[in-house]
């Protein structure tokens, strides 16, 4: 009982610096770094000390709300450094790699012939639960619930992201395994949503235990938010859990092996890279090594896509989530007359009030400007074009705004992401901060009724 | 252009200096000159280029035709006043003649409406210590194009800030507004002075020099004011009314200059389609009851299509009506927001004789009620998301 879903509404945005399928040498990092901030809402609180040895799979910190929340090392090493800002929250926990390549040892068995609990157990021992996330407030999900349904996306549809079948391609078995596992946590269905838009990759459409739903469309198809809101929407009271496909393969390199293996293959795109490409790194790894001498000057590091990603230092490290980083144009110039409306140098817009929109398929170096300044809500009917959810979003940004929580609640709140806004933030002419909006409202909606 | 960049910055005036106003006025001619290098900083790391400068320009070219051919036809109805060129002339005769004519008594108005307004705007804007916000940019165009030509400059000026405090910032600034800025200045001139805003005086310049005299069948009259009384048979005909050669608002003549705009505003997406089609769809529904319970010739059996051609409908439809703050915010509601303008407008125009300009009321009225539209709209999205729990 498959489902087609046709995405509308959104936009493809082309960024110059697309990614040629093929694998850079492997550079071992030197070190990698913990960012429990890439965590939305989470307390983290520290297992180990500065110094501490650590191996691939030993805890590192945990959830202070639920201290059966594992964060684990990526690599095997030495707790160097730990970072904090305000109030001594922990910012950053900086493991330093000894090159032995130890594993800590979890249970290998087939997910099937596991129950629930055990299944459960094994993942936040290893640290590969909080991969799992879940709606509502788009954060880790907790592991006391059991949600309706699971929904796993198999593509990425925003600027510059990763290919999910090149890179999954051939590992059919490891994510079979995730998938087995996840099947074991609902007692709904789990949905791997696949891409139309092009011929998915054997490794999903010839997976089992699940149901394979085509998803076609232009950005913001990719989300899974958005999917899940097509498929089979969240109401008041429901939780689902979500997962990327590539999130999958960890999960079940963990039952295959195991071991708490987070190597990973990502993507280093966009304008500033001289030869874009796909390396093989690990979760947390060090840009400044994977990329020595393979970018120009002048780029901003983003880790993620631009849209939604975080903007890191050129030795920055990747974020738990990420398997993308982009390299794009920094910008700050000021640019004369800028605001004058169809003049060709004066950039991209989703609106036609530049010539870009005659040439839509054009790739372009686009620039880190903010290109105006922030105004109140003016224009009517912008973010509706680019929000495929059937959910007034500026009305809900308004009572996010306000911190209406009833009528949020009413407007949909539980469905939305973040990153489901980031194309209206993107098109925004107001240049309004919806992301953050929506991610502080969900922070105060988590807060005042859990 | 990197010269006068380094000159703005050198003569940058401090923002919590003793002159604050200083510091607004600054900020406020040199984010004219250059789109300040920002980069972001939360979220998305790349924008769209387009900005509230930008889209609030487009409109404003949009009423340029408008404007030009205001220009034109002030000169234009004044000549025929005198009767120094007559109605069959071919349109150049006088040409220039007519359209100097025209400019030296528009721009004064369109001079002392931004005057007056951006005063304003820059005085709240320093007071509140944030960045002037341009929405007055297009509503400083609209006020002259929707006034008579004959309406005094001192009159422009009290109503342009009346509109702006009362009208505008009151509620908060640009995108705070309840009610269109222009249309509360045109609202506000009609009732305290309406001697100098309705009539058969004020809508051809009829100032004469030496040795010039009206015409003896000379009626300063609009076309709706003539239909009021003469019914069908007073008005131009349709041709003319599309053309605009006609007395009335400076701007709002002509329906093929209000044409050209709409185009603009359609194709960059900057005007709503919706609000417009829906208004003359409700302007239509209306003219055409009247039309047909009307007696033959009366006022009411004006053909549809030509009502809407006459007056402000047209002029309203396309820039009023749409300004996005203050109309309906939600696509169903745009559609319900228009139908009940043009619907309303009519109504006016034809049922009450005192008011044969109906479409300025309408469309305040519009305004008040859009909140009320979008509610019942918002109300229904969200009905639709209760009712998912019950049937799941």
């Amino acid at each position: 009982m498959s489902k087609d879903v046709k995405i509308r509404k959104g936009v493809n945005i082309k960024l110059t610096g697309l990614a040629e399928k093929i694998y850079a040498d492997s550079v071992s990092t030197s070190d990698v770094v913990l960012k429990p901030t890439d965590f939305p809402g989470l307390k983290p609180k520290l297992s180990v000390k500065e110094g501490a040895k650590v191996k691939a799979g030993s805890p590192v910190y945990y959830n202070k709300e639920n201290d059966k929340v594992l964060f684990t090392s990526p690599i095997s090493g030495e707790v160097t450094e730990i970072k904090r800002g305000e109030k001594r929250k922990v910012l950053e926990i900086k493991i330093k790699a000894d090159g032995a390549n130890q594993f800590e040892t979890f249970k290998q068995a087939d997910p099937n012939s596991l129950s629930r609990e055990e299944v459960i157990d094994n993942m936040l021992k290893s640290g590969v639960w909080p991969f799992v996330r879940q709606r509502p407030f788009d954060i880790v999900a907790n592991p006391e619930e059991t949600p309706k349904a699971i929904h796993i996306t198999a593509f990425d549809s925003a600027p510059l992201a990763p290919d999910y079948g090149f890179i999954t391609h051939g590992q059919d078995e490891l994510l079979q395994a995730g998938i087995d596992a996840l099947a074991k946590l609902t007692e709904g269905t789990v949905h791997l949503n696949i891409t139309g838009n092009a011929n998915a990759d054997a490794a999903f459409t010839g997976a089992k235990n699940v149901q394979i739903n085509k998803v076609s469309g232009p950005h913001p198809a990719g989300n899974v938010g958005i999917q899940l809101h097509n498929i089979d929407p969240l109401n008041k009271g429901e939780v689902v859990w979500v997962l990327r496909a590539l999130d999958v393969l960890t999960i079940g390199k963990l039952f295959k092996e195991g071991k708490f293996d987070a190597s990973r293959a990502i993507v280093v795109a966009g304008a500033k890279v001289n030869t874009p490409k796909y390396y093989k790194t690990v979760l947390g790894a060090n840009i400044g090594d994977l990329l020595k001498g393979a970018t120009e000057e002048g780029g901003r590091f983003i880790s993620g896509n631009p849209l939604s990603g975080t903007q890191i230092a050129a030795d920055g490290h990747l974020g738990f989530y990420d398997y993308q980083v982009s390299v794009i144009t920094e910008g700050g110039k000021n640019r004369m007359f800028g605001w004058l409306p169809f003049i060709g140098f004066n950039g991209f817009s989703l609106s036609k009030t530049s010539m870009s929109f005659l040439s839509p398929n054009k790739e372009r170096d686009l620039d880190t400007n903010l290109n105006g300044e922030e105004r109140a809500f003016v224009m009517s009917g912008e973010y509706e074009k680019l929000f495929p959810m059937d959910i007034l979003p500026v009305h809900l940004l308004k009572s996010m705004i306000v911190e209406d929580i009833d009528l949020m609640e009413k407007l949909g709140v539980y469905e939305v992401a973040p990153e489901d806004f980031a194309l209206c933030e993107f098109g925004c002419t107001s240049k309004i901060e919806t992301q953050r909006i929506v991610r502080e409202a969900l922070d105060l909606v988590r807060k005042e009724t859990t | 252009m990197k010269a006068l960049d380094n000159f703005m910055q050198k003569m940058k005036p401090k923002a919590d200096g003793k002159f604050p106003i200083a510091h607004t006025i600054w900020d406020g001619t040199y984010t004219f000159l250059f789109v300040p290098g920002h980069t972001n900083k939360n979220g998305v790391h790349i924008r769209d280029s387009v900005d509230l400068k930008r889209t609030m320009i487009v409109v404003v070219k949009a009423l340029i035709p408008c404007l030009l051919f205001g220009m034109y036809n002030v000169g234009h109805q004044h000549f025929l006043a005198i009767g120094e060129c007559l109605p069959t002339d071919h349109v150049c005769s006088m040409f220039w003649d007519k359209f100097i004519f025209g400019a030296l008594k528009v721009l004064p108005l369109v001079i002392v409406s931004y005057a007056a307004g951006l005063g304003v705007e820059f005085i709240f804007a320093a007071v509140n210590k944030h960045s002037i916000h341009e929405g007055f940019l297009v509503s400083g165009m609209l006020i002259p194009l929707c006034l008579p030509v004959d309406v005094p400059l001192w009159m422009v000026a009290v109503a342009t800030i009346f509109a702006v405090v009362i009208g505008k910032e009151v509620f908060g600034g640009t995108g705070m507004n309840v009610l269109n800025v222009a249309l509360v200045t045109r609202a506000f001139l009609f009732f305290a002075y309406p001697t100098k805003m309705s009539g058969d005086q004020v809508w051809i310049n009829t100032s004469l020099e030496e040795g010039q005299q009206l015409v003896d069948s000379y009626s300063g009259a609009t076309p709706l004011g003539k239909a009021v009384e003469g019914g069908v048979e007073a008005i131009p005909s349709l041709m003319e009314s599309t053309i605009g050669l006609i007395p009335g608002s400076v701007g709002e003549t002509s329906a093929i200059a209000i044409g050209l705009g709409a185009l603009l505003l359609i194709v960059t997406g900057v005007g709503s389609l919706r609000i417009m089609l829906s208004m003359f769809v409700g302007g239509f529904a209306m003219a055409a009851i009247f039309n047909a319970v009307g007696d033959a010739g009366s006022f009411m059996a004006v053909p549809p299509l030509h009502q809407l051609m006459l007056g402000g409908f047209a002029f309203g439809a396309v820039f009023m009506a749409t300004d996005p703050v203050s109309a309906a915010q939600t696509a169903k509601g745009k559609i319900i927001y228009g139908f009940l303008i043009g619907f309303v407008a009519i109504l006016i125009r034809v049922a009450n004789p005192a008011y044969p300009e109906g479409v300025m009321l309408a469309i305040l009225l519009g305004n008040v009620c859009a909140p009320l539209i979008d509610h019942t709209v918002v109300s229904g999205n969200i009905k639709k998301r209760l009712k998912r729990v019950k049937t799941a």
